[in-house]
């Protein structure tokens, strides 16, 4: 189980948060399929670090990003939305 | 160059006498050109391998594996074997598999062990009772053999389960597939390499690919690998968790995420368990193999990974499920637990076929349940491959389908892992 260090509340249990995706998804202005299809479905699914979003669910229940290396999982950091990302 | 001696009962006799098997398959050195080029000795590479030599006459081809062969998830799973999907489009390639499992050790010459013992899915709750009545009765209407069973008849088949309304999640009812069960995982994998082999196809392992190489066309023209380069105009992907490491290799972005999905097996004990009995509402999936093991899968991780692990508390929560519904196993000790990684699409249906680069093909997004479609998986990418133009029962699982929207929703459908 990760130890995942909520921006507000500090580290906390994995078992707390829910997996909210790939992080920083703009949703497209021009709606062509390949913009949608884009932005709904590709994902960079790196081998390596990658910059993804949970949500405290069960605490303070806000969103945040962080950064997980998906080879060890170690978190290197999150930071609140729109902060400087991590 | 000669293929192993074949097997037969006359063989197992003279061999009590003593001898060697031999080797099984060869294991050459990689080539300077191949006429096509496999990524990934899974049972559904191998099998592509198998069929594109066997059926399409492309001797001259190479399996690579960065690891050994049925190392993946091949050799990880629980070898749940069925065909009792939703959809038109599902029910054709899983039913085409359901079919040549039904042959393949004949055609292989090697015993898969595949055992058709029936797989039950339980019903816990009103959502599901409905879901699978509709499965019951969409796949009646595809020629698919699946049935309802009462909770009664479902304790009838599967003795060991409990039926009391007593605990959290009670069993309302069950959808059977008699049809469906397992194999030995391994035995594919390796049936499949030294049926491909005596057939002239390379498997090399040891032999990671790390680049994909173009033309000035855009038009594949190899592949770079720790041992060294080797030229091809057509290559396949199919690598399981690790697709999207490999097309971001020829600039392709997939609409794919990879997670750790666990299984354990137990302390071997006298046959007990008759059939294969799977839950998604509780996430629990159990049979017991030939040695004796209950073989368990659990649930994947909430997050992307590569890891190879998984979390222990995901199979804690199957384990407690499994108790709750086989109160008699509660004192087994499980033995060995471990991890796949699984490539998961966001319809959970799979994608075989072209992609956006000419001479590039892949295979992949059978997340955690593509064992049961090794044999179609290959017979009909094969065909693809060779003839560049999807087979038709591949041509609905097309990449292309997340663009226009005419995703196969099996997620929706059923939610079921396995
Ligand atoms: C725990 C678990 C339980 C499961 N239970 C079931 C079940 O009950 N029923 C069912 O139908 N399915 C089940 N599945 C899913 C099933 O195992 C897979 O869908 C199927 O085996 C995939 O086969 P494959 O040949 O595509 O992949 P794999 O067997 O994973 O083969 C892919 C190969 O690609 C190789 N590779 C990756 N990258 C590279 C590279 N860069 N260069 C060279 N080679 C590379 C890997 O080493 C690997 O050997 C389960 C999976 C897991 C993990
Ligand atoms: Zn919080």
């Amino acid at each position: 189980m990760l130890l995942i260090p909520c921006p507000w509340c500090g580290p906390r249990p994995e078992a707390e948060f829910h997996h909210a995706g790939q992080a920083h998804l703009t949703r497209p202005a021009q709606a062509t399929d390949e913009a949608w299809a884009a932005y709904l479905y590709l994902r960079n699914n790196p081998k390596g670090p990658h910059a993804e979003r949970w949500r405290h669910l069960h605490g303070c229940g806000r969103f945040f990003n962080c950064r997980r290396d998906t080879v060890t999982d170690r978190i290197s950091g999150t930071s609140a939305p729109g902060a400087e990302a991590v | 160059m000669g293929g192993p001696t074949s097997f037969s009962a006359w063989g197992l006799l003279r061999r009590a006498f003593g001898g060697a098997w031999g080797e099984q398959w060869r294991s050459p050195e990689p080539k300077a050109a191949y006429d096509a080029v496999i990524v990934g000795a899974g049972g559904h590479g191998l099998a592509t391998a198998f069929y594109l030599a066997s059926e399409h006459g492309l001797r001259n081809i190479a399996v690579l594996d960065k690891g050994w062969l049925g190392g993946g998830n091949t050799g990880r799973n629980t070898t749940i074997i069925r065909s009792n999907y939703l959809w038109d489009e599902s029910a054709a390639i899983y039913e085409h598999s359901l079919k040549l499992w039904e042959g393949l050790s004949q055609a292989l010459n090697y015993n898969v062990m595949y055992s058709p013992r029936g797989v039950m899915m339980l019903a816990h709750n009103q959502h599901d009772v409905r879901v699978f009545r509709r499965h019951v009765h969409a796949n009646r209407d595809q020629g698919i053999d699946n049935e309802w069973l009462t909770p009664e008849e479902a304790k009838v088949f599967c003795p060991p389960l409990d039926i009391g309304r007593d605990v959290r999640y009670p069993v309302l009812g069950a959808a059977l597939q008699r049809r469906g069960g397992v194999a030995r995982h391994d035995a594919v994998a390796w049936g499949y390499a030294r049926a491909a082999s005596a057939l002239g196809v390379d498997i090399v392992e040891n032999c990671e690919v790390t680049g994909i190489s173009r033309g000035l066309d855009g038009a594949v023209t190899g592949v770079e690998t720790t041992r060294g380069p080797i030229r091809t105009g057509k290559v396949g992907v199919v690598a399981a968790g690790h697709t999207s490491v490999l097309m971001a290799m020829a600039g392709v972005r997939m609409p794919l995420e990879s997670f750790p999905l666990q299984a354990l097996v137990s302390e071997p004990i006298k046959p007990v368990m008759p059939c294969v009995v799977m839950s998604n509402t509780v996430h629990a999936y159990i049979s017991q193999s030939d040695k004796g093991e209950m073989v368990i899968g659990a649930s994947t991780d909430v997050y992307p990974s590569y890891s190879q692990a998984g979390g222990p508390h995901v199979a804690m929560h199957t384990l407690e499920a499994i108790c709750e519904l086989f109160p008699s196993f509660r004192r087994l000790r499980m033995l060995r637990n471990w991890g796949g990684i699984v490539d998961c699409t966001p319809d959970r249906s799979p994608i075989i076929g072209l992609t956006p680069v000419p001479g590039l093909f892949v295979n992949c997004g059978w997340g955690t349940g593509g064992f049961k479609a090794t044999p179609a998986s290959g017979h009909v990418f094969a065909a693809t491959i060779a003839s560049g133009k999807p087979h038709p029962i591949a041509a609905p699982f097309n990449l292309d389908r997340f663009r226009t929207g005419r995703l196969i929703d099996e997620a929706a459908a059923a939610a079921v892992s396995h």
